[in-house]
């Protein structure tokens, strides 16, 4: 589609991450980087208590500690409620519960780190010495920590609207097909596993400072976000009541959020509305230890599910029954991910005709849950590519040949697909064709041989997996239940000596976007990549923005640039046949110049935006001097990015310890920008996708303290646990969007859980284990190995 | 953090004395490795923090007729990299090279390691197989003595470690079951053959990670090898579950059959 050629920096080239210069450096600006003048610090007051009734507050000894400028608690700030962006409608279409989440706790704390006041003061430490001398009586009641106990009530729930615990019951999919189905199966595989609650852990704790301006009456919230217009849109609208154009969100440089920093916090609201009140700034930088128990965590699923096939391996029905922890509280889209983005991809990359899903979500005395890095597909294709391996075991099949016996052919795209969605396009068997080869399949059987011979088992998992990625057509969720928009803005603004600065509501926090983005438009305007600024992050110079998660920016985002450009070029061509004297449509615009076709007449791009801002020889009567252009993009569908991954793995029978001995991925993201930055997302979603399967989970003990909440019991991933990654890609081009993109962000950690699990449970067949949960610990490896000598399964 | 008194004396002996004139909220610094985290989470209130980097003669190796002293406020990355720790007992250099990760190694020190007694700590497994003698400003301690159980020693109020003299042995290993997250010990074997001068002779296996009450000796393990130095001949040997810690990451069930797996690759390590 690019008319024009700019060597090395154009699209498809792997050029070097612009921003890396500032982030390498320590140059680059994070929110605690920022510090407004008289500014003030805030602490907050976190629950130790998983459950219990807040008798009293006194806070009569904090408000008199040094350098204390305020104190409140819920009594001020608990009218405030956070919102909820999603409304999912259950079965026998009642709505979820949807219970009040005040910002600061009103009469219960209902998780270990639930804020229960702020102290504001002159410093840090003076706020946190204070916050030590309020006094909260509290009375603690037993915590609901487990989901399906939880489901059967009794004792004092999370909240009194649900006494059940229950948000809600909600299904999709034709259940008598279903059901029908599973009648007439030659086989039917049952599976039943847990997905493991997750701390997102982003590198840059979230941090806020609140500062208001009374000349102007002007709020500004400096936030660790992945989207400050949704933020401003919450909490002005839904919180605090500001207007929009009194409140200026600005997220500078974040440090990684992997959906974290997506959802309004009451951190934030707390320091924007104190910040008014005290007549000061007021910052506040979670700890580490604070982030462990306030950024909402992810997955936490519990599941049951079935395949019903025919003699041949035919996949006929599926059936998932699901468990979702909600945590809490809701988080701002928490509803929507075991919902609209798990249900949704039960079909994987599978023609199977039917299938049915039921989701209960369950409040729980525990951290809020949302969307982390694949939210909702992660599980989904844990849950599917599980059970396909365990049924080609049960019917001694290769499992590529299983898989490959029911993939969706090319022919059959546009497919739609039994649960809502329509996959425009793709190729699953070119990805395992291009894996199979890739990780040497037909030298496993010498590698094996050599594992053993040095006391290991070796095992050869594979997994194929789909994501709906590009969220979303705004009419398709908004009927689904969201209650925003989810197009993209971006405007290209044409500076007068032809250099470019774009504003796009897509963040970057760690995407490599002003990169990427420069690209598209260096190629598109036919000028050196160094002559355009990619500009985000900051309410008061991006027009819009609806942000970055769910790999949506260049699908989405990027879309609205080559919209904008569009727009910048046709009004180009205008002025440059004025210039030219030349019709209009005789006007191309190829390398960086407007020429008439057919003669060697032409304008420089620059000399175009010359032009327009000093319009001395200008079409003024029919065209606006300056060139600066705003779109708006709303997809026509989901983007649906698919691959296909093989692991090796080695296990030592004696220790259980699993070393993942090789990777290899073939994915199809569709057309590519920048390959290097897409190899070094496949490369960061991989490692946390190993780390869901050997390493992190978030472990609660019974009184719903948490027992991993630092990193001398949370196991990150290190470089040392993973091998060298082998990366490939194939391409089919997206159908609906001009760059024919699909998005990369969380392919890694969307395929990699099963790729592994599956490659471990190859390498214990040998004892007879069928199944091990994540993550997949020596101490469990080694206990699945006993049990399975013991007869114990 | 709280605040309190920072102190940096230039001499053990005035050391001793701002420790005694701070009484019970004093509180030693080496390498700071445990003491500050502690501090900065709040878990410690001290009244004022004794820096012992300024008293110079505190860090140094050196070889000692048949036994290798380590000052008190030796890094561990000094021990790691030492040529005479190397020459004389490489599986102390090893599992100094095996502590947290090079920021830690580089700050962290034996004498802080020991003082603190962590009951996943590395240290305490070297000092107790290598039956090490702990030499404070007031006296020595013979290791059997010294651990007394977790984050519990025999040093008195005001006592500061001053080096650790290890006996060299004639073969030595250590190997370490390292917590995934913390990297500490869940399980960590060292196990010491001597000859039949000097300390006694024998064999002394000493486990950290695991027990209850800290750091112990296996002495049916022990037993075993002093017979028959062979990874063969403790096949199966291993503490029972019920007297060892679990957590998280590792049942005592697990801990326990990873003792006698890390024992047999001690043994063989150490050839
Ligand atoms: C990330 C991380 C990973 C780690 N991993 C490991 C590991 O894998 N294995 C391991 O064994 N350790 C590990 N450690 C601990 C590390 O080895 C520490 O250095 C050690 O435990 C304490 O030594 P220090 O010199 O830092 O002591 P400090 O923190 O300064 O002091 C610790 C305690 O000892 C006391 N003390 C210090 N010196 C003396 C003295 N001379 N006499 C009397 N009392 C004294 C102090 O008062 C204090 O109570 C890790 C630490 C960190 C932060």
């Amino acid at each position: 589609m690019a008319p024009n050629d700019v060597g090395s920096t154009g699209i498809g080239a792997s050029v070097r991450r612009r921003e890396d210069r500032r982030f390498l450096t320590g140059r680059g600006t994070y929110t605690d980087d920022i510090n407004r003048p008289n500014q003030t610090y805030a602490w907050i007051l976190r629950s130790p208590h998983a459950h219990a009734a807040i008798k009293s507050i006194d806070t009569t000894a904090a408000k008199g500690a040094p350098g204390v400028v305020a104190v409140f608690t819920g009594a001020e700030l608990g009218k405030f409620g956070m919102p909820c962006g999603w409304l999912v409608t259950g079965k026998n279409n009642t709505p979820m519960v949807e219970p009040k989440h005040p910002a600061l706790a009103e009469g219960k704390v209902r998780h270990v780190g639930d804020p229960v006041a702020v102290v504001i003061a002159e410093t840090k430490s003076q706020a946190r010495d204070a916050a030590e001398k309020i006094n909260v009586d509290y009375a603690p009641l037993p915590a609901i920590m487990d989901m399906k106990a939880a489901l059967k009530g009794g004792g004092t729930p999370v909240h009194d609207a649900a006494a059940s615990n229950l948000c809600f019951d909600w299904e999709l999919g034709d259940k008598a097909a279903v059901g029908a189905a599973f009648t007439k199966a030659a086989h039917v595989t049952k599976l039943d596993l847990v997905n493991n609650r997750l701390v997102p852990n982003a590198m840059e704790p979230r941090a806020a400072i609140g500062d208001f301006d009374r000349a102007t009456g002007e709020h500004t919230l400096y936030t660790t976000s992945q989207n400050p217009h949704v933020i401003r849109l919450l909490m002005g609208a839904f919180v605090l009541g500001i207007p929009e154009h009194k409140l200026r969100v600005v997220a500078p440089d974040v440090g990684g959020g992997f959906g974290s920093k997506i959802y309004h916090y009451a951190e934030e609201a707390i320091v924007t509305w104190a910040a008014k009140e005290i007549g000061r700034p007021v910052k506040w930088t979670a700890e580490r230890s604070e982030a462990f128990i306030s950024d909402a965590h992810g997955r936490d699923h519990i599941t049951h599910v079935e395949l019903a096939m025919d003699k041949d391996g035919k996949f006929l029905a599926l059936r998932c029954e699901t468990l979702a922890n909600m945590g809490a509280y809701l988080s701002t889209f928490a509803p929507c991910i075991p919902t609209y983005l798990h249900g949704t991809l039960l079909a994987g990359n599978y023609a199977t005709p039917a299938i049915h899903t039921n989701v209960k979500a369950v409040f729980t005395n525990t951290v809020p849950v949302d969307a982390y890095r694949g939210a909702g597909r992660p599980e989904a294709t844990f849950q599917i590519e599980r059970l396909i391996d365990k049924a080609a075991r049960e019917l001694k099949m290769d499992p590529a040949e299983l898989r490959r016996r029911n993939f969706i052919k090319p022919s059959q795209f546009p497919y739609q697909t039994p649960v809502a969605l329509v996959y425009d396009t793709g190729n699953y068997d070119a990805t395992l064709d291009q894996v199979l080869k890739l990780s040497d399949a037909a030298g496993y059987e010498k590698r094996k041989a050599e594992s053993k011979a040095r006391g290991k088992l070796r095992g050869r998992g594979l997994a194929s997996y789909i994501e709906a990625c590009g969220i979303a057509p705004s009419n398709v969720v908004g009927s689904l239940g969201a209650r925003a928009g989810l197009y993209e803005a971006a405007t290209v603004r044409v500076n007068p000596t032809g250099n470019v600065t774009v504003f796009t509501g897509s963040h970057s926090h760690g995407q490599g976007h002003e990169t990427t983005f420069a690209q598209v438009v260096s190629d598109m305007l036919g000028i050196p990549m160094d002559q355009v600024e990619i500009s985000h992050g900051d309410t008061n110079r991006v027009p819009f923005g609806m942000g970055t998660y769910g790999s949506r920016s260049l699908a989405v985002g990027g879309t609205a640039i080559v919209k904008a450009i569009d727009k910048i070029v046709a009004k180009g061509k205008k002025i440059a046949a004025h210039m030219l004297e030349a019709a209009e449509a005789d006007i191309e615009f190829k390398n960086g110049k407007f020429q008439v076709a057919g003669t060697d007449k032409s304008k420089a791009f620059g000399e175009i935006a010359l032009a327009a801002y000093v319009p001395h020889k200008y079409p003024l009567d029919t065209v606006e001097p300056g060139l600066d252009e705003t779109a708006f993009y709303d997809p026509k569908n989901f983007t649906f990015p698919a691959g296909a991954y093989v692991c090796e793995v080695e296990v030592d029978p004696e220790t259980g310890v699993v070393e993942v001995q090789s990777f290899a991925t073939a994915d199809d993201f569709g057309k590519i920008v920048n390959p290097m930055i897409v190899e070094g997302q496949v490369h960061g979603g991989l490692v946390q996708g190993i780390g869901q399967a050997l390493l992190e989970t978030c472990v609660y003990d019974k009184d719903g303290q948490l027992q991993s909440g630092s990193y001398m019991d949370y196991t990150m991933p290190r470089a040392d646990d993973v091998p060298s990654f082998k990366v490939a890609h194939s391409v089919t081009a997206c159908t609906h969007n001009p760059l024919g993109v699909k998005g990369c962000g969380e392919a890694g950690a969307i395929g990699a859980p099963p790729t592994v699990i599956n490659a471990i449970i190859d390498a214990l067949s040998e004892f007879g284990v069928t199944h091990i949960d994540m993550p997949a610990t020596p101490n469990r490896v080694w206990k699945a190995i006993q049990d399975a000598k013991a007869g114990r399964h | 953090m709280y605040d309190f008194q920072y102190h940096r004396p230039a001499s053990l002996a005035d050391a001793a004395k701002l420790l005694q004139s701070a009484g019970d909220d004093g509180k030693l610094m080496a390498g700071g490795q445990t003491l500050i985290p502690t501090l900065k989470q709040r878990l410690a209130q001290p009244s004022a923090v004794i820096d012992l980097g300024g008293i110079k003669d505190l860090a140094g190796i050196k070889v000692d007729g048949n036994a290798v002293m380590i000052g008190a406020l030796t890094t561990h990355s000094t021990v790691a990299s030492s040529k005479d720790v190397a020459g004389k007992i490489k599986a102390l250099a090893q599992l100094a090279e095996g502590i947290g990760d090079r920021q830690v190694r580089h700050c962290g020190t034996i004498g802080g390691s020991i003082a603190n007694n962590d009951p996943a700590a590395d240290y305490p497994a070297a000092v107790l197989a290598l039956n090490a003698t702990i030499t404070t400003n007031q006296r020595k301690i013979a290791a059997d003595e010294f651990f007394k159980g977790l984050f519990e020693t025999a040093l008195k109020p005001g006592e500061i470690i001053t080096s650790v003299s290890f006996p060299v042995p004639e073969k030595a290993a250590y190997v370490k079951f390292p917590n995934p997250a913390s990297r500490y010990a869940i399980v960590g074997v060292f196990v010491a053959r001597f000859g039949s001068g000097g300390t006694g002779g024998g064999v002394r296996v000493a486990v950290t990670g695991a027990g209850q009450g800290g750091v112990f000796r296996a002495h049916k393990i022990e037993e075993a090898l002093s017979k028959n130095f062979s990874a063969k001949a403790i096949e199966g040997l291993h503490p029972p579950a019920s007297s060892l810690n679990g957590d998280i990451h590792a049942s005592a069930e697990y801990r326990s059959h990873l003792i006698g797996v890390m024992a047999k690759r001690a043994v063989a390590a150490a050839g």
